[in-house]
């Protein structure tokens, strides 16, 4: 059912909304109480984003929404209606180029993994953090970062490669 | 997650109409708190008033200062130019909570409305008269590290986790609210409440009631100011004692100096004596610490918090050192000068 401004869709109900994935417009019917999380992983199979925590506080579910890194955990699909979404399986085609992101080729340079899991959410959040260009210091890399736990303790590399892309000025 | 109905709202009107008329309704901005208290179980809205979309997210000159909407994420006020350069206590405070994703999403309203981090308010499986009155305070007596210091009653030992807040205390913001009955002015002061025999009530906002704007006065302090936040990490972790602190000088004398406290009552806590007995002295140590003594004469420990004590009182004299020397704390070199 569509949307209308001011009258309740009951519970239960699947409304249409449209969202933009990776460059793909795409049509979904989805519950009201769907995460935008729950909908890339479970509906529409891009695994890449990551459920560590379900709860704001890791920050592997990290996605652009219109540019802006958010946790997609804590984000409603529905309430996202008409945005453009970037996952870690969009990064290279916003890069450019036909190869990788500058910043996922940074993160292989750099080793800045161990066991990988975090990597989707710390490349989202790394592109995010470049655009928004508050960042300038490795004090401020490591500070606007502090949203993404890595478990393995990756950290030092994490910074490592985003300095890199940072002072290429090759942010995508 | 609880089944809910969904109202996405295009006006005011159509938001506080959604609201009046839903069952155990709510409104919904970033979602950062609300979605997360509902995987818990926490909140179980009848309702969802989806009020993104509302006309209310912009910073706006009104009568010589700014007015914040209260759908403006908490970045968009943390990097506003205009902030940052006449009103930096905001923007450092703000800065020092949450992470950059989450900044991206929190809304001034949704931050002013936020709810406690008490572990027990967060587990269905314990007493919380916050989250089921009358059913016991599992933190009284229980895990209490970071419990409040100040204001608690016997119902209620929580305290208020926003970072934001403390500062728009210091700075005596307004909050503007709409409700049936027309709009209203809620002085930052008498928006959050002390949890007396109410602790299910947070704020003085009506059920019915939507956070408009939050109003910042013309003076915004920007010489003399900072926002010391001491934690358990250096980042992505609540207060346990956080300062914010203004203050005008001439040459070395105060002329007017306020301070509040998070992370030690269920409300920004200010000292309206403490703070008098800072004005026409020399801003000197002597002066910050007999003033934080006096506010800590009045500070009653849990049984696991009692280190808040004097951690509160060195943070209110080093925040007043910083704020007069000019030297606000960075929030990204987290070494504290
Ligand atoms: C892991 C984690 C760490 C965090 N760390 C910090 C921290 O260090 N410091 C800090 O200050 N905060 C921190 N936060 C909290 C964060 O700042 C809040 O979650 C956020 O500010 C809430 O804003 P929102 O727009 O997402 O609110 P929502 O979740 O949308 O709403 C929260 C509440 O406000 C109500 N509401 C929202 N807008 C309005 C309005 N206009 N009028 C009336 N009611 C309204 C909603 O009904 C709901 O009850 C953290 C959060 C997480 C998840
Ligand atoms: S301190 Fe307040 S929020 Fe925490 S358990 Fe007690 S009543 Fe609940
Ligand atoms: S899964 Fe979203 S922050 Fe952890
Ligand atoms: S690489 Fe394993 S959690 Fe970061």
């Amino acid at each position: 059912m569509l949307i209308e401004s001011g009258s309740p869709v009951a519970a239960d109900t699947r409304v249409e909304i449209s969202l933009t994935i990776n460059g793909e417009a795409r049509t979904l019917q989805v519950a009201p109480w769907t995460t935008l999380l729950d909908l890339l992983r479970e509906r529409l199979d891009l695994t890449g984003t990551k459920k560590g925590c379900d709860h704001g506080q890791c920050g592997a579910c990290t996605v652009l929404v219109n540019g802006t890194r958010l946790n997609s955990c804590l984000a409603l699909a529905v309430m996202k209606d008409g945005a453009e979404i970037t996952t870690v399986e969009g990064l290279a085609r916003m890069g450019g180029g036909n190869g990788l992101h500058p910043l996922q080729e940074a993160f292989v340079e750099h080793d800045a993994f161990q066991c990988g899991y975090c990597t989707p959410g710390q490349l989202c959040s790394a592109a995010g953090m470049l655009a928004e260009g508050h960042a300038r210091t490795r004090d401020e890399i490591r500070e606007a970062m502090s949203g993404n736990i890595c478990r393995c303790g990756a950290y030092t590399n994490i910074v490592d490669a985003i300095e890199d892309v940072m002072q290429s000025g090759a942010q995508g | 997650m609880n089944r809910f109905d969904y109202v996405r709202a295009g006006t005011v009107e159509e938001a506080v109409k959604a609201i009046a008329a839903g069952a155990n309704a709510r409104f919904i901005a970033g979602g950062t708190n609300l979605v997360d208290l509902m995987k818990y179980n926490v909140e179980r809205p009848g309702r969802l008033v989806d009020i993104t979309r509302l006309p209310l997210d912009r910073i706006e000159e009104r009568d010589g200062a700014l007015s914040i909407g209260a759908l403006v994420t908490n970045s968009t006020v943390a990097y506003d130019e205009r902030v940052k350069s006449r009103y930096p206590v905001l923007s450092s405070a703000i800065l020092a909570g949450a992470t950059g994703q989450l900044r991206n999403a929190a809304t001034t309203g949704g931050n002013l409305l936020q709810r406690t981090r008490c572990y027990y308010f967060y587990d269905e499986g314990t007493p919380c008269n916050k989250r089921l009155p009358g059913s016991g305070c599992g933190a009284i007596g229980g895990v209490n590290r970071i419990h409040a210091i100040f204001g608690t009653s016997d119902k209620c030992i929580a305290t208020h986790p926003s970072d934001m807040c403390v500062a728009l205390a210091a700075l005596e913001a307004e909050v503007r609210v709409a409700g049936p009955s027309g709009e209203r002015t809620i002085p930052m002061a008498e928006f959050h409440r002390l949890p007396g025999d109410e602790p299910e009530r947070d704020t003085t906002l009506k059920s019915d009631e939507i956070v408009l704007s939050v109003d910042l006065p013309a003076e915004g302090f920007a010489g003399h100011h900072t926002y010391l936040k001491l934690r358990d990490r250096l980042s992505y972790a609540f207060a346990l004692v956080s300062v914010a602190a203004v203050m005008e000088l001439d040459g070395q004398t105060i002329k007017t100096a306020r301070f509040a406290l998070g992370g030690v009552a269920h409300k920004p806590w200010r000292n309206a004596e403490a703070e008098g007995m800072l004005v026409g002295k020399p801003a000197t140590r002597e002066t910050f610490a007999a003033a934080a003594d006096r506010v800590v004469s009045k500070a009653q420990a849990q049984s696991e918090n009692g280190f808040k004590v004097e951690l509160a009182r060195r943070a209110i004299v080093r925040a007043l050192e910083q704020a007069a020397a000019g030297t606000p704390q960075s929030q990204s070199d987290k070494r504290i000068a």
